[in-house]
């Protein structure tokens, strides 16, 4: 029973496609998994337009919208119907081609990274050997689509904004594929499906979630740091900082083409929270043997739901930093804090099981971390600032 | 410690989001319409006219002298004197307004109007929602629009509108005692007058300034700007006492020396 | 050489004429990202999968947008005038078919008998790392060194070049 309540949908997808003839079967399959992953996601990004508003605004003593439906559930519906509805302006010096396929290649990119998460279990859309090499691929498409849309506009803010991003995303990329390196180390193979496999066994009833090694840990701290970069949102968010650029790279862009860019976005924040999940918090697997009886696409959304809490808990809480303060903070501190996590990984599968790795890799990690952060967190001089560029 | 900064960033945010449903003062939402916030006394928005009594046009306070209309700076205030008197709310006739139109969406809100009007007719209104789809006629309000009672004063200002009522009573009161006095004197005078008639004809016109109260020639070569004043008070009944009473009132202050010096 | 591998190829073709042809310099290197697509997925349908994925990582990712920043920051990017093709385009199609032409020669000439169905057993990550760590291990350190002076490099000429312009 709780077995088919797991594989309800895996079961479903198999009845429906043997109502057809054999030969459209494999075609018939694949296509119902993709319409899936387009009604759910999307779903799932007006429920988080909702709870991102009213979470923000309770974080800030105030109600969020409460207007539209009971408290304010049918408000995107409301912002589908604004987008939908305005004028879709291209302005004529624009490049009109580049233009309009900027927001297109954007979201089909950020949709192809859906394909390779384990939703569940037997729930992925394709298995590959190399899932999480194509998740990375995939994610380094969606730079070229923002400086496509920044240049396209022909307006200089944009253009700054663009470059901006793209140099964000770049510097933050290393970080993010460096803490998935030690995952890959440790697990022995790029799928996601054998990683969340290796993860689903537990000891004493505790399940070998990564997070809760000490190189896993620090590693989901640098993902995480990473991720908000990667999908600019706060306190990366310089890119499209509203007092500062207008909007940045999707100022010319008004009606749907704005929608589909806020879209990119918010699907860009699930994908990359459900990577996050699959490789450190065990992906569809429950957090205590006991609660096994629980569906598993339950569980992996309930912790990507809870991923997305966390990044707006941030966003409401963190300052936006400097373009060059970001730069600095990826290249100096979170790069080499990735490379030194690569080390403890290793020492960790060297030194066999016991209670001795954990005590030495934990200690390395801790102590550099609070040797590099009392360092750094000194005050170097005191008196008037002085700048290198802008005398 | 490095990251210190952050978590307790982050737990004071949990706490404002999480104790927004429990207390009060972490959510400071008033959700406009359908609550409101009080309004400060001293606020002020648009003007208003004040009507004693219950009937507005029987009890405004406004007299048409056009004084709030020359001193106001943008011009927003239309004011058509009427060609008649009516009786105010103490019953002396008084002129009215037929027209007093103030235009809100030119008046600046600047208060002038009130300071300068010598009725306490005019005063400033705290009523904020007046939106409207019209923007000629529907943002033009006439008289009647305008009027509102005591009551609502009351409500709105109330240490300015009791402020206003003390001071009104107090010059009626002064007012009426001063007409009582100045019949007990011209009746007085009367009396001395006929006795000093039978006695000395010559000191007649040596009393002649000074026996103007007594006097029936009405409208002395004093500068008496309420005609008749005296003869009224001498010979009229106790009622128009009162209204001479009551119209000296308010120029009381200006009038004063004037009246004492022609008074005695 | 099924539908897909025609498809792809057509692509491909298609992706490098018009990167070859075009006025505006910007498009060329967007066309040129199309190529690289066209060849990733080339890569895919002969379960290459380790190369194709990383032929976009890198081609996709990194040397289409460096390809793109240079020509901002010189002046390939003014806006051309007119037209959609550039003036010289007949002469860049000579080329690219000369250039195809050649490689195109020494590839089929290279083996004595290309095989038909290649049973070329898929190469799977974990060999490509052996290899790497194992038999390639000098080259790979050195490649690396390589990279480092090369990124050293262009910084230093870019701070030596804001030192003088203070």
């Amino acid at each position: 029973m709780a077995n088919q309540a797991d594989q309800i949908f895996v079961l479903l997808k198999h009845w429906i496609v043997s109502i057809f003839p054999a030969v459209v079967q494999p075609y018939l399959g694949v296509v119902l998994s993709v319409v899936a992953i387009i009604a759910v996601f999307p779903g799932l990004f007006a429920l988080t337009t909702v709870i991102e508003r009213k979470g923000l605004g309770r974080m800030q003593n105030r109600i969020g919208p409460n207007r539209t439906g009971p408290y304010g559930i049918l408000q995107p519906i409301a912002d589908g119907i604004k987008s939908l509805t305005k004028e879709d302006i291209i302005p004529t010096s624009a490049d009109a081609v580049v233009h309009f396929i900027a927001p297109l290649v954007l979201v089909v990119a950020v949709f192809m990274g859906f394909a390779v998460l384990p939703m569940g279990r037997n729930m992925q859309l394709v298995d590959m050997d190399a899932g999480l090499l194509f998740f990375f691929a995939i994610g380094a498409s969606t730079e070229l689509s923002i400086f496509m849309a920044g240049w396209s506009s022909r307006n200089k803010y944009s253009l700054l904004g663009a470059m901006r991003a793209v140099a964000q995303m770049i510097s933050y990329e290393v970080p993010l594929l460096m803490s998935s390196v030690a995952i890959v180390m440790i697990t022995g193979s790029l799928s996601l499906v054998k990683i969340v496999d290796a993860q689903n066994q537990y000891t004493w009833g505790l399940p070998h979630w990564y997070i809760f090694t000490p190189w896993g840990f620090a590693a989901f701290v640098m993902f995480c740091i990473a991720a908000t970069a990667e999908t600019n949102r706060s306190p990366f968010d310089l890119p499209e900082g509203e007092s500062e650029l207008v909007a940045g790279y999707f100022t010319e862009y008004s009606g749907f083409k704005f929608a589909l860019f806020f879209l990119g976005e918010y699907l860009g924040m699930f994908s990359i929270s459900g990577l996050g999940t699959t490789l450190f918090l065990g992906g569809w697997s429950a957090p205590l043997q006991v609660l096994n009886f629980v569906p598993s696409w339950i569980w992996f959304f309930a912790k990507v739901m809870l991923s997305i809490v966390v990044l707006i808990w941030i966003r409401g809480t963190l300052p936006r930093l400097r373009q060059d303060q970001l730069m600095n903070f990826a290249w100096k501190f979170v790069l080499p804090m990735t490379l030194l996590n690569l080390f403890v990984a290793a020492i960790w599968r060297f030194m066999g099981e016991g209670l001795l790795r954990w005590i030495v890799c934990s200690a390395i990690l801790i102590g550099v971390y609070v040797i590099v952060g009392t360092i750094g967190m000194r005050r170097k001089k005191f008196g008037p600032r002085t700048y290198r560029y802008a005398e | 410690m490095l990251g210190e900064g952050i978590l307790k960033g982050l737990k004071e945010t949990a706490r404002n989001a999480l104790g927004s449903y429990v207390s009060k003062e972490r959510l400071t939402t008033v959700e406009y319409p359908e609550e409101r916030l009080p309004l400060p006394e001293a606020s002020r928005n648009f003007p208003f006219l004040v009507y004693d009594g219950t009937d507005w046009e029987s009890g405004l306070r406004c007299v048409a002298c056009q004084i709030c209309e020359k001193e106001c700076p943008p011009k927003c205030i239309y004011i058509e004197k009427s060609k008649d008197k009516k009786p105010d709310a103490v019953g002396k006739p008084q002129f009215y307004p037929a027209k007093f139109d103030i235009d809100i969406s030119v008046c600046m809100s600047c208060q002038i109007c009130v300071e300068v009007c010598p009725f306490e007719a005019i005063k400033m209104n705290t009523e904020f929602e007046l939106s409207t789809d019209d923007r000629f006629e529907g943002l033009l309000l006439d008289g009647k629009e305008l009027a509102l009672s005591n009551e609502y004063y009351h409500q709105i200002h109330p240490t300015e509108a009791a402020e206003v009522d003390a001071r009104l009573a107090a010059e009626r009161a002064a007012a009426e005692a001063k007409a009582k006095a100045a019949a007990a004197a011209a009746v007085a005078k009367a009396a001395a007058a006929t006795a000093a008639k039978s006695a000395a004809p010559a000191g007649a016109p040596a009393t002649n300034t000074s026996a103007v109260p007594a006097s029936t020639i009405p409208a002395g070569p004093t500068a008496q700007n309420s005609t008749g004043t005296p003869t009224a008070a001498a010979t009229a009944p106790p009622a128009s006492q009162n209204d001479a009473a009551n119209a000296d009132a308010p120029r009381a202050p200006k009038t004063d020396t004037k009246k004492e010096g022609d008074a005695s | 050489m099924n539908v897909v591998f025609w498809i792809l190829a057509v692509i491909t073709i298609l992706g490098g004429l018009t990167a070859v042809t075009l006025k505006n310099t910007v498009h060329c290197a967007l066309a040129l990202t199309v190529a690289f697509a066209g060849l990733a997925l080339l890569f895919l349908e002969l379960d290459a999968q380790f190369a194709g994925f990383a032929q976009i990582l890198v081609y996709i990712g990194a040397v289409a947008i460096l390809v793109v920043f240079a020509i901002l920051l010189t002046r390939g990017s003014e806006m051309p005038s007119e037209g959609v093709f550039s003036r010289t385009w007949f002469a860049g199609l000579l080329i690219a078919a000369g250039v195809f032409s050649v490689l195109a020669w020494a590839v089929l000439h290279s083996t004595a008998a290309l095989p038909h169905e290649s049973n070329v057993p898929a190469v799977d990550v974990r060999q490509i790392g052996h290899a790497l760590m194992g038999r390639y291990v000098l080259p790979l350190e050195i490649v690396a060194l390589l990279l480092t002076s090369a990124m050293l490099g262009a910084v230093i000429v870019a701070m030596h070049e804001k030192g003088e312009q203070k």
